[in-house]
């Protein structure tokens, strides 16, 4: 009895019973539906996967034919579940983090303005904007046969942005290794200089020298590396324009609700963050001498950022999961495909199974990954 | 302390057998429906013709009647039909789940649905195919001069495959826009998203009722799939099915022997022994049906026979303006056969 008492066999053996409860419901829940599946003929398991989908998906971020599988079909609905929210949270987050300092701008009409805009964005359903966005596209914009030439060969429609395309017969391998070489470089050097600049306090040219070291490799390969490109430009067919690259309404009217409704969640939570660092910050870099924007620069927002990023993860998460809108205006996102599969096999459980999965999978992934930005931001004890 | 756990464990046992309890085989639908009061239906969500709402908030269409048949058989009233509006990726599950008894929703009769599924269909109620329909603007006249052009649908097994089929057979290509809102599909269509939109031609004749100006629009003469659509039950109850099945089938054998709405009292006193058995005069059909032995007659006397269910929702009078087409009696060149009642 006395093993009982001690403190850590009872820990372990409650997280014991805890665990062993949770396996149970969720064995008997999956045991249950399985055996109601099988009762009521309804075909189980994910051998659907490797059969041939059969069906047309037209944006597609990754190559596929209907002759592919739905397990690739389920692959490309994922594509463009995070092409379009992680454009959405760059966009929202540049966006949101102008409209956030706005917001405290001294000029009246610029904070009441920006206290506007959000507004407008916080307390109208995401769904009805996505709807109001694309109903706008496809009544404002003529139709392709009518398309705006705005510049050779791009061609504004309500079928959306068609504009020539770089087809790269060659050399493409070494231009991209040339860019992140460049990129690599000068992140290095900015902060080689950055930390002579501490150490020494001489000045040096930073920003001339991180793009010059950014330049050099790529225009030392586009000299020396056999680099053959070709335009597709689109033209006008019968129906519509042939070639080039096409920017789909569905896409674009996705993307503009996504990216205002992350920038007026972005906003609220930059104007709270700055807010939050005391005045007496303010006041001393003030009577340091420098400028309001230095200030908001170099001191305020390194302290906001501390309490801006928790926050701003659950913004980023909502983003990606509200993408899911995007059956609504006919933008082929996870869910959509899934639609389409389940409605196929008839075989929901599974479907559904998959897209939570995802979604679950991706979201911690977010979350990880703003976690260790977190942990880099936060105040260091030293 | 090990009370606490004990009732833990109670807990999620209680949970567990919940769960197991849950998968006990109910009574039949006929008994549950009875005990009701009411059939349960699954109809489309605003579908003229097929499914809509008047201004009174009464459902009326085509399916909507093959429900009220139902409704008829076993109840004697048409009205005792409650609608449950399901959409076309809910609708196998409302009826596997039971929320529904019988699912009455423009849907087409597939062997993988029957067999994959857990359902058993009835008969066919109307036999369609995919058409596609543009702007007379457009000059085309072939679906085959399609090709590279934006087409418009909503999501689904067989629309979505049958186009990939349709141009994959072709050689060409085109562009799928899919909408999950019927709305959102016809808006885009009839602001040209879209060059084109396919659909059942029972339902581009539904879209094609509400444009603006009907005579702009054309749908073209290619058929391009066999879409026969069909009510459907849960498997293994086959009173259950025996019931939709007949009921359908009464409304064709109604049409055949010229019963109408109007003269089932008259024809109730007929001499020819098939009508007797079909409205209850003589022998039993519908005791063996577990029904009053008057089913056929309240579903004439409900709804109407099939031409009359045809011309009042999507005959050539009503705004979808349909012929008969294949929906006729096989003796007219159709292919409406019910089996014999006896």
């Amino acid at each position: 009895m006395s093993l009982f008492y001690d403190t850590r066999i009872r820990a372990f053996l409650y997280q014991t019973i805890a665990i062993g409860a949770v396996v149970f419901v969720a064995w008997a829940m999956f045991s249950t539906a399985s055996a109601n599946l099988a009762k009521q003929d309804i075909a189980t398991g994910f051998g659907f996967l490797a059969r041939q989908a059969g069906f047309v998906i037209t944006e597609t971020a990754i190559a596929y034919e209907p002759t592919d599988t739905f397990g690739r079909a389920i692959l490309v609905g994922i594509a463009n579940t995070v092409k379009v929210s992680a454009l959405a949270v760059l966009f929202g987050t540049i966006l949101g983090v102008l409209v956030g300092i706005g917001r405290l701008s001294h000029n009246p009409v610029l904070s009441r303005l920006m206290l506007a805009y959000i507004e407008a964005l916080r307390n109208v359903p995401l769904l009805l904007y996505l709807l109001l966005w694309y109903s706008l596209i496809i009544s404002v914009f003529p139709p392709v046969r009518q398309a705006i030439e705005m510049l050779p060969g791009v061609f504004l429609s309500n079928s959306g942005l068609v504009m020539p395309a770089m087809r790269w017969a060659s050399g493409f391998e070494a231009l991209l290794v040339a860019l992140i070489v460049g990129i690599a470089a000068a992140v290095v050097i900015e902060r080689i200089l950055a930390r002579r600049r501490i150490a020494t306090g001489k000045e040096t040219p930073v920003a001339t020298i991180a793009t010059l070291a950014f330049l050099v490799p790529l225009a030392a390969t586009s000299l020396l590396a056999d680099i053959s490109v070709s335009l597709d430009i689109p033209e006008l067919g019968r129906f519509r324009l042939t070639g080039g690259y096409h920017v789909r309404p569905e896409f674009v009217a996705l993307l503009i609700g996504l990216t205002l409704s992350a920038s007026a969640n972005v906003a609220e939570i930059v104007r709270a963050g700055i807010q939050a660092v005391s005045k007496g910050q303010w006041e001393a870099a003030t009577a340091l001498g420098l400028p309001r924007s230095r200030t908001l620069k170099l001191v305020i927002l390194p302290q906001a950022l501390r309490i801006i990023v928790p926050p701003l993860t659950n913004t980023y998460l909502t983003v990606f999961k509200n993408s899911s809108l995007a059956i609504a205006i006919g933008y082929p996102d996870l869910v959509m495909v899934s639609n389409t599969i389940m409605n196929q096999t008839g075989q929901a459980i599974e479907a559904i199974a998959i897209f939570m999965a995802v979604y679950l999978g991706l979201s911690i992934l977010i979350s990880l990954v703003m976690n260790w930005y977190n942990a880099r931001v936060a105040l260091r004890e030293r | 302390m090990k009370k606490r756990i004990l009732k833990l464990c109670a807990t999620a046992a209680g949970i567990a057998v919940g769960l197991m309890a849950s998968t006990a085989s109910a009574a039949t639908t006929l008994e549950t429906v009875k005990a009701r009061g009411k059939l349960i239906c699954g109809v489309s969500m605003s579908t003229p013709g097929f499914a809509t709402a008047d201004t009174k908030g009464h459902m009326q269409g085509f399916d909507v009647d093959v429900c009220r048949a139902v409704a008829s058989a076993v109840f004697g009233d048409p009205e005792k039909v409650d609608f449950v509006l399901t959409n076309i990726n809910t609708r196998f599950q409302a009826l596997q789940s039971g929320e529904i008894d019988m699912l009455s929703r423009q849907t087409t009769h597939t062997f993988s649905r029957e067999v994959s599924l857990g359902l058993d269909f009835g008969p066919t109620v109307f036999y369609d195919g995919q058409g596609l329909m543009v702007p007379k603007s457009l000059g085309v006249n072939s679906a085959k001069e399609l090709t590279d052009a934006a087409i418009c649908t909503l999501p689904g097994t067989t629309t979505a495959q049958n186009l990939s089929d349709f141009f994959r057979s072709i050689g060409g290509k085109f562009e799928l826009v899919v909408f999950e809102n019927p709305d959102e599909n016809r808006n885009a269509f009839f602001s040209g998203r879209c060059e084109a939109i396919s659909s059942d031609r029972s339902d581009l004749a539904s879209i094609r009722a509400v444009a603006n100006n009907p005579d702009d629009y054309v749908v073209l003469p290619e058929t391009i799939s066999k879409e026969p659509l069909a009510p459907s039950v849960r498997q293994n109850d086959s009173n259950w099915r025996d019931i939709v099945s007949w009921s359908v089938w009464m409304l064709m054998a109604a049409e055949e022997r010229g019963i109408t709405q109007a003269n089932v009292d008259e024809m109730a006193k007929s001499e020819d022994p098939e009508i007797q058995r079909m409205l209850g005069v003589s022998e039993e059909l519908g005791k063996m049906l577990n029904l009053d032995n008057k089913w056929g007659y309240n579903i004439v006397k409900g709804v109407g026979n099939y031409g009359e269910v045809f011309e009042r929702n999507l005959g050539t009078k009503t705004a979808l303006g349909l012929t008969r087409g294949p929906n006729t009696r096989w003796s007219e060149g159709g292919l409406l056969y019910a089996p014999p009642f006896r």
